[in-house]
């Protein structure tokens, strides 16, 4: 025991008398935790307490007196709590008065098969909710179409700003980096076959068919997508979105629509502007370190890009523009009532997004191989 | 009142949000062991006067003091530790929704002290049984209700055994027994625990039944009405504004 906090043990016949001395508060130097069934002796019928010499006391006296006392009442052993201060008695009842219990172990720690279980529960359980939103939407657009649906337009326009100009800076700075870096590494290879020519055809499909419409996407994904899940989970904790919905008025048109329609739009017109300046990035680095004259690889992106390689890239960006927005309002839509939760709605807007991105881009990319486009 | 009886003394305080004064020569003492109440209308400043007793705002001009102790004077290592012995329940509970209820409480232990983990944990769960809530430790803040929440915002304002502890408008947003529930309970902790506390309320069954002295801020004047026993002040006041308060009532308005 710490020098700071000591027990004396005195027996006397059948009683025995435990005397606190010094300081027991959580402040005092760490120690071993102390083994106090030792204390007691098979005589041993009634505990008593001495505290006269107890300087100081905290939680840190009654948790260890608690222990004592717990011990004390498996032997069947008499407690007299006479000698304890007024306020440690006090505690002691009001630790022992029942008020609320909790309503099962739902929260305790689960085993591997449980923790497994959870998982999967939680995978369907999100896989319908996917379902289920996706459904809304379609309905959502039909009272769009039939004009029932109530949104606000100065909304519709400031979203369709804040992800189409606004987003714009970032989308070509990116786009210029990637379509620079792969004519640099198409450079090397190509000039080993004398083909330094065909860089420009590397970097024009790439750019039209994979790299501008996915780079455009993944940026709109940590950008916009990560701020409708943000905004909406906020509007969630501060029961925003209830006060719409219990005036009638239809949340999911009001914030989902607006925001979805709105990057389906903006985003192929970003995808146009990656492909044109990361073409640009290719062609500055072609005609400054390949000594290939611009009008020359010029003339080498037209061939090689027709119109059918827009046009895929075109789709592509459309669908990615709906995995954004739909990944971004549904992790919103459905986040929980904290601060955390709006954290991890956030965070799991953008991995989802991502991940839906890639997924469908492999599987258009076999799906057009298949049809030969 | 002598000077050696007060815990907290502060001296015409100002509070200024910029160049709007909020309240102005705001003198009064904090008797410790005792329950004070800081009453007023809504937007007259009470949560911000916390905040100032809390130390998260310097006043415009005036002094706190903890203990004859100057608190702005000090150095800034002297007041976090000032401000170790200080425990806060805010209006929600203010916890921390990516921790459990239990890792919530242990949280100050695990920072403020070297104790062990299971020392930690023992210490936590009597906390929780402390304020009713004995099984709870693994339940995330979202799990339980707003009263329970409070509970728990208690069990870990305490969990340092604070000198004072703070509350925000306790009895805000729960029902009258939930509210009787807690004030009891702030009662008996006060009791058990020796603890000062301070209340931010405008709950007139809880500001009877807790406080054995009190402040009145008014909106108007901007500075404070009256201070002492609200049971007293609600008979023997001489603003008409406090023994309207105290009294619910607007009809005192058209007596002599």
């Amino acid at each position: 025991m710490n020098p700071d906090c000591a027990l004396q043990a005195d027996h006397k016949k059948e009683t025995l008398c435990l005397t606190f001395l010094g300081s027991w508060t959580v402040h005092i130097e760490p120690c071993a935790l102390p083994d106090f069934s030792h204390l007691f002796t098979p005589q041993t019928k009634i505990l008593s307490f001495d505290t006269r010499h107890l300087i100081e006391w905290d939680s840190r006296f009654l948790v260890e007196l608690c222990r004592i006392t717990e011990i004390a009442e498996k032997q069947a052993i008499t407690i007299e709590p006479k000698g304890l201060p007024s306020g440690v008695s006090n505690l002691l009842r009001l630790s022992q008065k029942k008020t609320f219990a909790p309503p099962d172990n739902r929260y305790s720690d689960p085993g591997i098969l449980d923790g497994i279980g959870r998982h999967a529960i939680e995978f369907g359980k999100q896989s319908n909710e996917m379902l289920a939103f996706t459904g809304e939407i379609l309905l959502s657009y039909i009272r769009f179409f039939t004009g029932h649906a109530r949104y606000l337009k100065k909304d519709f326009s400031f979203f369709l700003y804040d992800c189409g100009p606004q987003a714009l800076p970032i989308v070509a700075l990116i786009s210029f980096l990637v379509g620079l870096t792969l004519a640099f590494i198409g450079a090397v290879q190509l000039k080993m076959f004398g083909a330094d020519i065909y860089v420009a055809n590397l970097v024009g499909l790439t750019m039209t068919r994979e790299m501008g419409p996915m780079m455009a996407a993944i940026i709109m994904a940590g950008r916009t997508g990560a701020s409708y899940a943000a905004q909406l989970g906020t509007m969630q904790v501060n029961e925003e979105i209830d006060a719409l919905d219990t005036m009638g008025i239809n949340s999911f048109d009001f914030l989902v629509l607006p925001r979805l329609t709105a990057l389906i739009i903006m985003m192929p017109l970003l995808a146009i502007c990656a492909d044109f300046i990361g073409i640009f990035g290719g062609f500055f680095i072609g005609c400054l370190s390949l000594d290939i004259s611009p009008a020359m690889y010029y003339e080498q992106t037209i061939k090689a890009i027709t119109l059918n390689h827009f046009l895929v890239g075109m789709i592509k960006s459309v669908v990615f523009g709906y995995l954004v927005a739909f990944c971004g309002c549904i992790k919103g839509m459905h986040c929980g009532r904290s601060a955390d939760a709006v954290g991890k709605a956030t965070t799991s807007a953008v991995v989802t997004a991502i991940v839906f991105i890639v997924i469908s881009d492999a599987g258009f990319t076999f799906f057009f191989n298949v049809l030969g486009i | 009142m002598t000077p050696s009886d007060a815990l907290i003394e502060v001296q015409n305080l100002t509070m200024a949000y910029g160049d709007f004064i909020l309240q102005q020569n705001l003198t009064f003492s904090i008797k410790k062991g005792s329950i004070f109440a800081i009453m007023g209308e809504s937007g007259c400043g009470k949560s911000t006067l916390l905040r100032h007793l809390t130390g998260l705002k310097r006043p415009a001009t005036g002094d706190i003091s903890f203990s004859g102790k100057n608190f702005w004077k000090s150095s800034k290592k002297e007041r976090i530790q000032r401000m170790q012995k200080c425990g806060v329940l805010y209006q929600s509970g203010a916890l921390w929704s990516s921790m459990s209820i239990g890792e919530n409480i242990a949280l100050p232990l695990q920072q403020f002290t070297d104790l062990p983990t299971k020392l930690i944990a023992e210490i936590v769960d009597l906390k929780l049984a402390l304020v009713g809530l004995k099984g709870f430790a693994k339940y995330p803040p979202s799990a339980i209700s707003g009263g329970m929440r409070k509970r728990a915002g208690l069990a870990r304002a305490i969990a340092l055994d604070p000198e004072i502890v703070f509350f925000d408008e306790p009895s805000a947003g729960l029902d009258p027994i939930s509210s009787k529930m807690l004030d009891d309970l702030i009662l008996e902790l006060r009791d058990s625990l020796g603890a000062t506390i301070v209340i931010v309320t405008h709950e007139l069954p809880s500001i009877f039944a807790l406080a054995d002295d009190s402040i009145f801020l008014d909106t108007e004047t901007r500075t404070m009405l009256a201070t002492g026993d609200p049971n007293i002040l609600a008979r023997e006041s001489k603003s008409l504004k406090v023994k309207q308060f105290l009294s619910r009532s607007v009809s005192l308005t058209n007596q002599p």
